[in-house]
This record gives structure tokens, C-alpha cells and sequence, in this order.
């Protein structure tokens, strides 16, 4: 045969992409507020999401979590003290999160009571960039511990999130975190996204970020959903 | 191992095609990046190797185009090209804008079959 292009055009993710489209037309239709949270590990992801549960089921909302690690299920027992369900997810490795392993771990999981779905994802800000979980809201962590620079370190992840968590800012004058430079460098990578300073030890900034994730939720599946 | 598991993806979609058009084998095997995929190609280019081996693309060579990063401006409207990534702002009036139209795709644009 004489050698011949075929034109494919084809997405190398297409078969995670289309498992990620179907749970959101699934999300949409239970009217679940899905929040996937992305950061490094260590970042405090799970100590505000377990001030989340806690918070918004007192506030009579229906949250439930998902939540992603290599090994153990330590911290789905700690979310679980929220008294919200939560399922873990063990990746044995994987780097990231799947749309296939979120379906996977949804099964025999009524919907319809749930309003708002976390997914706090690996502890990772490579590999979970092009991973489309069905989710509403992308969540990026950037912690008082780590460098005011990691926006510009992580360009394709930090501008991919929708909103932004300055998270363990108890700490930033113990860490010499310079918030300024933090707010620039999120910034000049996405400069929509809004910031939400929190402490997942002292409660600050929690008040504000309840009040973004509801008011997503309305704008995202509207109020009487 | 993301890199391992995008090559074995790329086989799968380029083995599939080629079969479909009733190749012998694949010569090349063309795909766009975007710098915003977070995809090493050096990385990719090793592993690509390795999962071709004893498929219809054994041999086959791999051309990474990378994609540029384009911003809408929500000012201006125009689609601009960001010469780097360090910030996020329209080229013309200088708008921040965050709202990448292209320079995330991770696709395979076309393979050369014989």
C-alpha cells in the first residue's frame, strides 16, 4: 500500500471525557452540586472538607464526599465524623482521579436526597489537570506552607480551577507566607477565580467559603433544585 | 506512569484506525499538546516506544506539535496567543483574562499508514 494519511482528530482522553459528560448529565438531573478538590498532598484539603460536611448539614443541607488516596481509608474515617456519608476511593497508585473510578464508586448511591458531592482528589497538581470528574467546581488548594509561586510552577492546573482556597493561613506569619505574592501569582494565572482565605484549625474564612459553594450551587442547578 | 498510560491510549486509538483502513503498519503518528496538558513529550516519546512494541505501530515515529496557549479576552473579544504562561492577560489591551480556548488538547491529529 502507498503510504496515506488518516486524519483522526481524535481526544486521547475521550474515553474518560464521555464517562465525565454522562455523570454530569446524571449530577444535573439529581441536582448535585459536584466540587472536585485538587492540591498537593498535605495541603489541608481534608480538614476543611470536614468542616464543610459538619457546617452545611447544620446548616440543613445534604453534602456527601468522595475521597481519593493511593492506600488507606484513614480519611474517609475522619470525614465520616461528620456524620455525612463518605466512600473512600484507593487508587493502589494512581496519581489522580478518574471518571471511570468516580462512577465505579457511586454505584447503589441514591442521588436524589444530595446536594452538594466533594471529590477531594489526589494530592497532586500534575496529573489531575486533564482528568474531567463530571464536577461543577474546580477547587485549586494553594497552603501557607508551600511556595507563593506554585500558581506559576502549575500553570496548566491552577488555571484550569474555578475558584482558589488560601488554606492554613493561621500559619502564614509562622511560615513568613507572603499572602500578596500568593493573590498575584493565582491571579496572573486565572484572574476570575475567587479567593477564599480559610483555616481548616480556627474556622476563619469558613463562613465565606459555605457561602460560595451554595450560592454555586443555585446559580449552577438553580435554587429550588 | 501518566505519560505511560496517555502512550498506551494514543496506541490504542492509532491501532484501532490503522486496522480499520487495513494497514500493514504505522509509519508516524502525528499529536497536538497543548502546554497547558501538563504532558511531558520527552517522557511521552520514551513510553511510546514501549507500548508500540509488537502492534501495527512498532517502529512507528511520534511528532508532538505543541499547542500554544489561546486566551479570550472578555474585554476586547479577541483570541490571543500568550507567548508564555507566567500571565494571563490579552495580548492587545492587556485585559487579565483567564479563559483558555485552546492549549489544553491532548489529541491524535492524524497517522501516516503503509
Amino acid at each position: 500500500m502507498t503510504p496515506r494519511i488518516v486524519e483522526l482528530r481524535e481526544g486521547v482522553l475521550k474515553k474518560n471525557d464521555a464517562v465525565a459528560a454522562g455523570l454530569r448529565v446524571r449530577f444535573r438531573a439529581a441536582g448535585v452540586c459536584v466540587v472536585n478538590l485538587v492540591a498537593s498532598p498535605g495541603a489541608g484539603k481534608t480538614l476543611l472538607l470536614e468542616s464543610t460536611l459538619t457546617e452545611l448539614q447544620r446548616l440543613g443541607r445534604c453534602p456527601v464526599a468522595l475521597v481519593g488516596d493511593p492506600e488507606t481509608d484513614n480519611d474517609a474515617r475522619r470525614l465520616a465524623r461528620s456524620g455525612a456519608p463518605v466512600r473512600q476511593i484507593r487508587t493502589h497508585g494512581l496519581c489522580h482521579l478518574n471518571a471511570p473510578l468516580v462512577e465505579q464508586h457511586l454505584e447503589g448511591w441514591d442521588l436524589a436526597p444530595v446536594e452538594f458531592l466533594f471529590i477531594e482528589n489526589v494530592g497532586n497538581l500534575v496529573c489531575t489537570t486533564n482528568h474531567d470528574l463530571g464536577e461543577f467546581v474546580r477547587v485549586a488548594f494553594l497552603s501557607a506552607t508551600e511556595g507563593e509561586d506554585k500558581p506559576l510552577k502549575y500553570p496548566g492546573l491552577f488555571n484550569s480551577a474555578d475558584a482558589f482556597v488560601l488554606s492554613k493561613i493561621d500559619l502564614a506569619a509562622a511560615c513568613e507566607f507572603d499572602r500578596e505574592a500568593a493573590v498575584t501569582n493565582l491571579r496572573a494565572v486565572r484572574p476570575e477565580a475567587p479567593i477564599f482565605e480559610s483555616s481548616g484549625k480556627t474556622g476563619a474564612g469558613l463562613a465565606e467559603w459555605l457561602a460560595f459553594l451554595i450560592e454555586r450551587r443555585s446559580v449552577l442547578l438553580g435554587s429550588g433544585g | 506512569m501518566h505519560e505511560l498510560s496517555l502512550a498506551r491510549d494514543i496506541v490504542e486509538i492509532a491501532s484501532a484506525a490503522a486496522s480499520g483502513s487495513d494497514a500493514k503498519r504505522v509509519v508516524t503518528v502525528r499529536v497536538r499538546i497543548g502546554i497547558l496538558a501538563a504532558v511531558s513529550s520527552e517522557s511521552l516519546a520514551f513510553h511510546f516506544e514501549e507500548a508500540a512494541r509488537n502492534t501495527l505501530l512498532a517502529g512507528a515515529r511520534l511528532t508532538v506539535t505543541a499547542a500554544p496557549v489561546v486566551v479570550r479576552c472578555p474585554a476586547c473579544g479577541r483570541d490571543t496567543e500568550l507567548p508564555d504562561v507566567k500571565r494571563f492577560v490579552c495580548v492587545v489591551c492587556g485585559t487579565p483574562t483567564g479563559e483558555v480556548v485552546s492549549g489544553r488538547e491532548l489529541e491524535v491529529e492524524s497517522i501516516e499508514i503503509s
